[in-house]
């Protein structure tokens, strides 16, 4: 294959990569957009293995790579839950990572490459690769942590250092002052502790980052994260000068700087505000605020034999799933009592909050999973106006994405979040373990209102029950 | 000094009902009002003067009296001419005036400054229904209707087996599932008969059949809501097909009750000559429209005749002859009225000034000191909401965006220069110091970024973990970086730079080997979320 060649094919990858995620702007097309990323991948992948770039000598090599690799993989996938999800999701961004830290230094060891450049050019190459090396370890590291927290191995709590901004500072002048003297450096011997140095510097920099953010704002980490493997992918692509990296970078790195923008506008937070860490700025507002407007009420708590009663006679019904739906894997048996409803005339319908559960879009998959039509699942916005004209919204496993509070009360830490209006339902019935705040913690005066219900317990087991009386009656 | 409510007697012939009842006046004192009652007045409705006084009332034997010293009066009937002579200059009245139909008495009234709230014109939404007297009015007329088909009607509603032989249940078909038309359906379901119902507004259907009624369909595609939940003039082609059903229920059904009423137009003629004569000898019909012409042709308005062997009920008096019933439902949208009244301080002690900012009372009155306020602003919402307008009905939902659309609206020109500002100022820096070989890859990045941020505006949101989990096997896409590095072609390169053949290709092979599980695992469970996604 002539150069030439490979970079047609190049090319047709690209468009085959930007009509995949074009393919995922609905359900009809996804699939097939899918599929369109598989063919620009093998396309990019072959081209290069038979190009000019890659000897004979390399292809056992090549081969026994990949051979692991996808055994590895396809065997991930086949076994996750899809409750997993996002776990899966922030592994394989550390994965990402971990291949870009490989790949800049195996680029850096390499003397061939200087050579064959210019000063100004090799000045540019230098900075490339460091830049390269330092987004592949935050990438690394960050997912990293986000995986034990998603998946439950580390405390979901933000964990915050005393005058954590300035130690970011402080990582950030170190980096820069390591960069300079990378770029100056005579050699790769030289050059080896500033770039060492750096990447230590940067894997600690993505694990204090991401300990510091609490398990609500996961979602926008997740999709941070995305956006993060793919610069390092694009500032591989700079440092290899191959457009097809810096193309395809570009494109990921733009999708999860986007998904992140909308998460943080579905909770009302800046960016800023979720990266620097913690729920709210000040660690001390939520609890002088929640101490403040404490609700009054009496809490009414119903059995699962009621909850059944109260959604035979309902005409509609919009349930709301949150990550306690997730947890306790309880989306099997919603589709079970949505299906009984159904077959009685009742309308249900779910209502879908953008940050609900632990990465965006994470219940939409739970409940396709489930075998939940989609055209019964909508969005929060979708959805808000039918509330008053409906008679049982049955809430599973969330709390601040139904908390009246964030309308109410002005002083409340999720003051101005977009919320689903349950309260505005004939009645609404919330099922939940204990009476815990979510991870906001905001106590919520949903609880209190008359017309709602609290159903304890964990959400599949009361749900089974609930569907056992369905049936019986 | 507080403000006195006089009611005085009905005076229309054969009215019978009265504009309050003892309980309602007990209240009314304990909102800070006096209540002065004709002597009399409650006679039609079975309610003696010594009720009125053992609940507070004061018992005016003098007509003219009762007038003078009343504040506000509380009536039932429109105001004849000798009463509105009667009215206090600048006095208040509240009753059924029909704006709409009298024009002169709403001039007549005007002249003597006086401030009138018709109860026909409480706007229709939630807000309002304690108060609203048309529907309490309506209620009783529908449960009535059903009272006089059956005492017209020779046999039982309900069917039986009796020792005497198999009685088969009366057919039922109600025209305007209104809140008269609900009514006849709920009576005439519990004594036993089988109902059917039209009605040009298809929401209405689950109302019908929660009564026990079964909902009749006209097989035409359009919508027939109107503004304030009342029904709209329909097209042609609708009536037409509307009419072939009314003929064949005609042929089948025992009794026709009639409600369909569009607000300010004549009654439309539903029922014909030919479908009268079509139903069966000792049928009944009950045209509940008959004060607005009647929606069957041979309705002969507050009558009762027999035609082609069917009888016809007219009556236009169908509230007054549940006299009791009708006094306490109205009496108690009264007493709502001026609890509001007193809410919203339209009445303060001795003066009275109506809220016109509030939408009920801005609706209800129609001369406010003199001035005629009618008509009111058109109503803002429906009680069921209308559905999207259209030429056809609106089986198919128009489609929703997708994704997020637009990205927010244009942002103000202040940031955009700035932004643009910095953006020159950077791209300024990179054009001075960059290569030329820099600047074609940074061109190419650029438009990338473009490229991914208007393709990714579009994904659905029920889609974004698919998207994550797509782009994260797209950007194992790195792997070309470490397959490059792998093993190069180096007979070109001169052979006195040392370079660390085996490090360099075993961090490749671990870049190639992670990149790996991204790119194949990532792909699988994309495809494996996807393929659940099912309508």
């Amino acid at each position: 294959m002539t150069r030439s060649l490979v970079i047609v094919a190049y090319i047709a990858a690209t468009i085959l990569f930007i009509l995949c995620l074009g393919g995922l702007s609905n359900q009809e097309t996804s699939r097939r957009g899918n599929l369109y990323g598989m063919i620009g991948m093998a396309l990019a992948v072959l081209a290069t293995v038979f190009g000019p770039s890659v000897t004979p000598a390399g292809y056992p090599y090549i081969v026994a790579a990949m051979v692991v690799g996808a055994a590895i993989g396809l065997y991930a996938a086949r076994i996750v839950q899809m409750t997993q999800m996002p776990e899966l999701v922030a592994l394989m961004h550390s994965l990402v990572g971990l291949a870009a830290m490989l790949v800049g230094y195996a680029n850096f060891i390499d003397p061939t490459v200087a050579a064959t450049l210019t000063p100004a050019e090799n000045t540019i190459h230098e900075i490339e690769m460091y830049v390269g090396v330092l987004i592949g370890a935050i990438t690394f590291s960050g997912s990293l942590i986000a995986f034990g927290k998603l998946s439950a191995r580390i405390s979901g709590k933000p964990v915050l250092l005393p005058g954590r901004h300035w130690i970011n500072l402080a990582g950030l002048l170190i980096v820069i002052y390591f960069g300079y003297r990378f770029v100056n450096a005579h050699g790769v011997a030289e050059a080896m502790l500033p770039m060492f140095v750096m990447t230590v510097v940067a894997l600690l920099f993505g694990v204090h980052m991401v300990m510091a953010i609490g398990g609500a704002d996961m979602p926008v980490v997740v999709s941070m994260l995305n956006s993060y493997s793919g610069w390092a992918a694009a500032a591989t692509g700079f440092m290899l000068s191959n457009d097809l990296l810096i193309v395809v970078g570009a494109l990921v790195g733009s999708s999860g700087a986007i998904l992140s923008y909308i998460m943080c506008r579905a909770m009302n937070r800046k960016f800023l505000a979720v990266i620097a860490g913690g729920f709210g700025t000040d660690a001390s507002a939520p609890k002088a605020a929640g101490g403040a407007a404490q609700p009054a009420g009496e809490v009414h708590s119903i059995t699962a034999a009621e909850t059944a009663e109260m959604l035979r006679d309902a005409k509609s019904v919009i349930i709301v799933p949150g990550y306690g739906m997730a947890v306790a894997q309880a989306q099997h048996t919603v589709y079970e009592i949505t299906k009984t409803l159904r077959e009685r005339g009742v309308n249900v319908r779910f209502g879908i909050h953008p940050v609900a559960g632990r990465m965006p879009g994470h219940m939409n998959v739970l409940l396709a999973e489930a075998k939940v039509p989609y055209d019964i699942v909508f969005e929060m916005d979708e959805l808000n106006g039918d509330f008053p004209e409906t008679d049982v919204a049955m809430v599973i496993g969330a709390n601040d994405i139904v908390n009246p509070a964030a309308q109410e009360d002005p002083t409340s830490p999720i003051a101005g979040m977009p919320v689903l209006e349950v309260w505005k339902a004939k009645n609404s019935i919330v099922m939940k373990r204990s009476m815990a705040s979510g991870y906001a913690g905001v106590d919520n005066p949903l609880f209190y209102k008359d017309n709602n219900r609290m159903l304890f317990g964990d959400a599949k087991k009361m749900l089974e029950e609930v569907q056992t009386a369905l049936k019986a009656a | 000094m507080s403000l006195t409510i006089g009611v005085p007697r009905e005076v229309f012939p054969g009215e019978k009902r009265v504009a309050t009842v003892p309980d309602v006046v007990a209240k009314l004192i304990k909102q800070g009002f006096r209540v002065a009652v004709e002597a009399g007045a409650g006679d039609g409705s079975q309610i003696g003067d010594d009720a009125y006084r053992e609940s507070g009332a004061e018992i005016v034997a003098d007509r003219a009296q009762l007038w003078r010293m009343a504040d506000i009066v509380f009536k039932v009937r429109a105001p004849t001419p000798d009463e509105i002579g009667l009215l206090r200059e600048s006095g208040m009245l509240v009753s059924f005036i029909w704006p709409a139909q009298n024009p002169e008495l709403l001039q007549a009234l005007a002249a003597r400054k006086a401030t009138v709230l018709a109860m026909d014109s409480v706007p229709r939404i939630s807000r309002a229904q304690k108060l609203d007297a048309l529907s309490s009015m309506a209620n009783i007329a529908g449960y009535r209707a059903v009272i006089e088909a059956a005492h017209a009607f020779g046999r039982f509603f309900t069917g039986s087996i009796t020792a005497a032989g198999k009685v088969p249940p009366a057919k039922v078909f109600v025209i305007g599932a209104g809140v008269a038309g609900l009514a006849a359906i709920g009576a005439a379901s519990g004594l036993g008969a089988i109902v059917r119902a039209n009605d040009t507004r298809p929401e209405v259907a689950d109302q019908i059949k929660s009564l026990g009624g079964e909902f009749v369909p006209v097989e035409y595609e359009e919508e027939g809501s109107g503004v304030g939940g009342y029904a709209k003039v329909m097209s042609e082609g609708f009536q037409k097909a509307q009419r072939e059903v009314f003929a064949q229920q005609a042929k089948d059904v025992d009794i026709i009750i009639t409600t369909a009423l569009i607000p300010g137009k004549p009654a439309p003629k539903l029922i014909t000559g030919d479908m009268v004569k079509s139903m069966r000898q000792g049928s009944v019909i009950v045209d509940l429209a008959a004060e607005q012409g009647g929606n069957c042709e041979l309705t002969v308005p507050g009558e009762i005749v027999v035609r082609h062997g069917v009888t016809i009920i007219g009556y236009e008096d169908l509230p007054s002859r549940l006299p009791k019933q009708a006094s306490t439902l109205y009496a108690t949208n009264l007493l709502r009225l001026a609890e509001d009244l007193v809410k919203t301080k339209s009445i303060e002690g001795d003066r009275i000034a109506i809220d016109m900012q509030d939408e009920v009372l801005r609706g209800t009155t129609v001369i406010d000191k003199g001035e005629v306020t009618w008509p009111p602003p058109p109503p803002k919402l429906s009680a069921a909401p209308p559905a999207p307008a259209g030429p056809a009905k609106p089986v198919v939902v128009p489609p929703k965006p997708k994704g997020h659309g637009e990205p927010g609206g244009p942002m103000s020109p202040g940031r955009a220069v700035v932004l643009f500002g910095i953006g020159a100022l950077l791209f300024l820096l990179i054009g001075l110091s960059a290569p030329a070989s820099f600047l074609g890859h940074f061109t190419v990045f650029v438009l990338a970024c473009f490229v991914g941020y208007m393709v990714v505006w579009n994904v659905k949101p029920s889609l974004h973990t698919p998207l994550m989990s797509v782009t994260n096997a797209v950007s194992s896409i790195i792997a070309i970086g470490a397959l490059v590095q792998l093993a190069p072609d180096l007979t070109k390169i001169s052979a006195d730079l040392s370079r660390p053949n085996e490090w360099i290709r075993w961090l490749s092979v671990g870049g190639i080997a992670l990149a790996a599980i991204n790119m194949f695992g990532g792909f699988a469970v994309t495809q494996r979320m996807l393929s659940m996604f099912r309508k």
